[in-house]
């Protein structure tokens, strides 16, 4: 980071890994994390753009009690591939795939990732399992909702082979991901890179990985399970002949549950990484955060059993398993209440990535803290399966995790194409996104309370006015994430040059120029400071 | 970076040095194999539930299995696992022609495992002791015995693939060893496919006792 004053202040860096080498071919086969990191954006937006076509249609259907356009099972169908293809094909790539492969070896002074050949098996693996799972679409998609409960699931006639199938094949994507990203930590990290120098969105990703790598082979086996189950109805799920189907939901909440923490830790991450920033102070309390992603991971492995209250687990276990679930409030709080004690006292800025945070913050605490709601026993039997869980869980996924992704897509933007977008219209679709978002969603708390259940095709009149504002604020999303495309896209080719460090910020990679070189780092650094060190790297902002 | 790294041909560009290359190798091999554990561990969780729910059929059930075949299996599979491990130190020694005919007998011994789960598995599916629905065998006591057999045949069919997979790969490595792509100097390869395998004759260590050894 020393060099960092000797960089050129606005000039469109050379060479660099966008220009290096040229043609299809050079992307299809690039080793190269950062183009690697790129591809999965593309393909993480097109899953996006699908998995949002499937809520306006969920959105669309509701507008009005009773069928508007489609059949109840047309229904069940496209609610399964909005959670479907939102969940495996966009939240749980994203940040890791992306921004993580592009910012994780440069925040800690590598020239690439530990296993840069199996980086590239792995958006293969992706776009294979991707393929997988929309091809069921074709053949009668699944309508067994995203969790693929037995024994529905080995009963209906939709293509639940090719859906499993799918997300089987997107899992070893994700495995490898993970292997790669905690090897790459442990033996690649610069000279004087201790740990405790480690960025925290490095210590969240690492986190994360640590639970893809535990948690993901066990979803592998469950779905292989389910699939022989289905295919030669070998029993095990089929209480006819002494399977059990509880099991099953054990197996899958045993993945998927820390795969929730697959979704939010990377976006704690990214949010660790701006607000010092943006608040021009050092991070407080660096290892409490830093521990936190630990121990959010560590936890998550203890709580699945709490989406089973009702499915007929002892009391014993569903007493201990609302308890530990409180747990995960600890750590979470633990960053919260540190995030907000870093901005104490400094000088904010409010460019985008740092509205993007402010709004992680206050939507993250209500998703957060519905969540220790339904963690109560005698609350959650009350709302369960209802649409009180479905604006939770919204709130975690869209308030927390795609709002922090954004925030890390805003904030690295200029150093992945050295170009800046337009600051207002960014400011305009966060407030559209934001609007949107809680117009949606926060009526989906009171018809969730009120009893509406979810999942369900058609609803009583009385939920009608509260569903008209949830499809309207759908639409509002709509027009903001549309924005968002539309402007980033231009400032490809319009973007004034945003130079090395367009926001003065004090980890390693804005130490090299925009975009990056091909290799990362002319020579490999030697850190001497630790990475939110403002008032002694003194960094310079080289935008505007 | 040792001077002796930078001639070194198989040092990649984001290396320092060839340590920090197998070091990173290593620990990459090291979580693979965890991964594999857990995706064994959901197998004997199921088996775990299942014999717990129903310890008179894996007590009948499992006289249906040939102790013998699975003793000599297991014998065969631990040879295999030391056949490997004197390749890789043949390596370490740079005897190269030594070390490609010892993972040749890997692969041979392999093979043998995969005769024997053969013919095993032909006289099952013949007597009808097959999981789920396709079990017509009727000289097994107790309700619901097929549960047995799902369990055995997913436990040992992944294990099985698990073989099949290493054989491949360590008849692959086998060849280039054969063509001195390996030396003292560079073996990581060698060196993985031997804790993958280590790993595979290891959870057939407990496969073992499990399945053929119940009562």
């Amino acid at each position: 980071m020393s060099t960092m004053e000797g960089q050129s202040a606005s000039k469109y860096a050379e060479p660099n890994y966008l220009s290096a080498t040229r043609g299809l071919k050079s992307w299809l086969l690039t080793l190269d994390h950062k183009r690697i990191g790129l591809l999965y954006l593309i393909s993480t937006t097109v899953a996006f753009v699908i998995g949002g076509i499937f809520a306006l249609l969920i959105r669309l259907e509701l507008l009005q009690p009773g069928g508007q356009f489609m059949t109840s099972d047309q229904y069940n169908q496209v609610f399964t591939l909005h959670g479907a293809v939102m969940i495996f094909l966009f939240i749980i790539p994203a940040t890791p795939a992306i921004l993580g492969n592009f910012f994780l070896p440069m925040q800690i002074g590598a020239k690439d990732v530990a296993f840069p050949r199996l980086n590239l098996a792995s958006w293969y693996v992706y776009m294979f399992g991707a393929l997988f799972a929309l091809y069921s679409m074709h053949t009668g998609a699944a309508d067994t909702g995203w969790t693929f409960y037995t024994p529905y699931s080995t009963e209906t006639t939709t293509s639940v082979i090719s859906m499993t199938l799918g997300v089987l094949i997107l899992g070893f994507s994700s495995i490898f991901t993970g292997l790669n990203f905690i090897v790459t930590v442990h033996k690649l990290r610069a000279p004087g890179m201790t740990w405790f120098k480690t960025p925290l969105f490095v210590w969240a990703i690492y986190a994360t990985a640590i639970i893809q790598v535990l948690a993901t082979p066990v979803l592998a086996i469950t779905l292989v399970l389910l699939m022989l189950e289905r295919a030669f109805g070998i029993g095990i799920f089929d209480p006819k002949m002494g399977g059990d189907p509880v099991l099953f939901q054990h197996f899958f909440w045993f993945y998927s549950h820390p795969a929730v923490y697959i979704m939010i830790l990377p976006a704690m991450g990214i949010i660790s990484e701006v607000i010092p920033v943006f608040a021009h102070r050092r991070i407080f309390g660096y290892k409490a955060i830093a521990y936190s992603s630990l121990a959010i991971a560590f936890i998550s492995f203890l709580v699945w059993g709490h989406h089973m209250f009702v499915s007929g687990q002892s009391e014993l276990a569903a007493a201990m398993f609302s308890l530990l679930t409180f747990l995960v409030a600890i750590p979470s709080g633990i960053k919260v209440f540190n995030w907000t004690a870093t901005m104490y006292k400094g000088s904010l800025t409010f460019e985008p990535p740092m509205l993007y945070a402010l709004s992680f913050l206050f939507l993250f605490a209500i998703g957060g803290l519905t969540g220790v709601f339904l963690g109560v026993l005698a609350v959650d039997v009350h709302v369960h399966d209802t649409y009180f869980v479905v604006a939770h869980f919204h709130y975690v996924m869209v308030g927390g995790s795609v709002m922090g992704f954004l925030a890390g897509l805003h904030y690295w933007w200029p150093k992945m194409f050295g170009r800046m977008y337009s600051l207002f219209w960014a400011t305009v679709a966060l407030v559209v996104i934001f609007i949107g978002f809680n117009l949606t969603f926060f009526p989906q708390f009171i018809l969730g309370v009120r009893g509406m259940p979810r999942r369900y095709f058609d609803y009583l009149p009385k939920y009608e006015d509260l569903n008209v504002l949830s499809s309207l604020g759908g639409f509002l999303l709509l027009i903001g994430f549309g924005m968002v495309i539309v402007y980033l896209v231009l400032s490809l080719a319009r973007g004034r040059a945003a130079g090395a460090n367009p926001w003065g910020a004090a980890t390693l990679e804005w130490s090299v120029g925009s975009p990056p070189p091909p290799n990362n780092f002319e020579q490999t650094p030697e850190v001497r400071h630790g990475p939110y060190d403002f008032d002694v790297v003194k960094p310079k902002r080289t935008y505007p | 970076m040792k001077p002796s790294d930078h001639d070194n041909e198989h040092l990649l560009h984001h290396f320092s040095d060839m340590d920090q290359q197998r070091e990173s190798a290593k620990l990459g091999m090291w979580i693979f194999l965890i991964t594999e554990l857990l995706l064994f561990g959901g197998l004997f969780g199921f088996y775990t539930f299942y014999r717990a729910w129903n310890p008179d059929i894996f007590h009948n059930a499992h006289a249906a299995l040939d102790v013998r075949a699975g003793t000599a299996n297991t014998i065969v599979l631990i040879l295999s696992s030391v056949t490997i491990a004197l390749a890789v130190r043949s390596l370490q020694l740079d005897r190269r022609r030594r070390a490609g005919k010892f993972l040749l007998a890997t692969v041979a011994l392999a093979a043998v495992f995969m005769v024997i789960k053969y013919f095993e598995y032909s006289h099952k599916i013949h007597l009808g002791q097959l999981p789920g629905k396709y079990y017509h065998y009727t000289g097994i006591e107790g309700t619901n015995p097929h549960i047995f057999f799902s369990v055995y045949f997913t436990l040992t069919g992944l294990h099985g693939l698990h073989v099949l997979a290493g054989m491949g790969f360590i008849a692959w490595l086998a060849i280039r060893t054969f063509r001195n792509h390996f030396s003292a100097a560079y073996f990581t390869p060698v060196e993985m496919a031997g804790l993958y395998w280590h790993l595979v004759d290891m959870i057939w260590i407990y496969l073992f006792p499990l399945l053929y050894l119940v009562g």
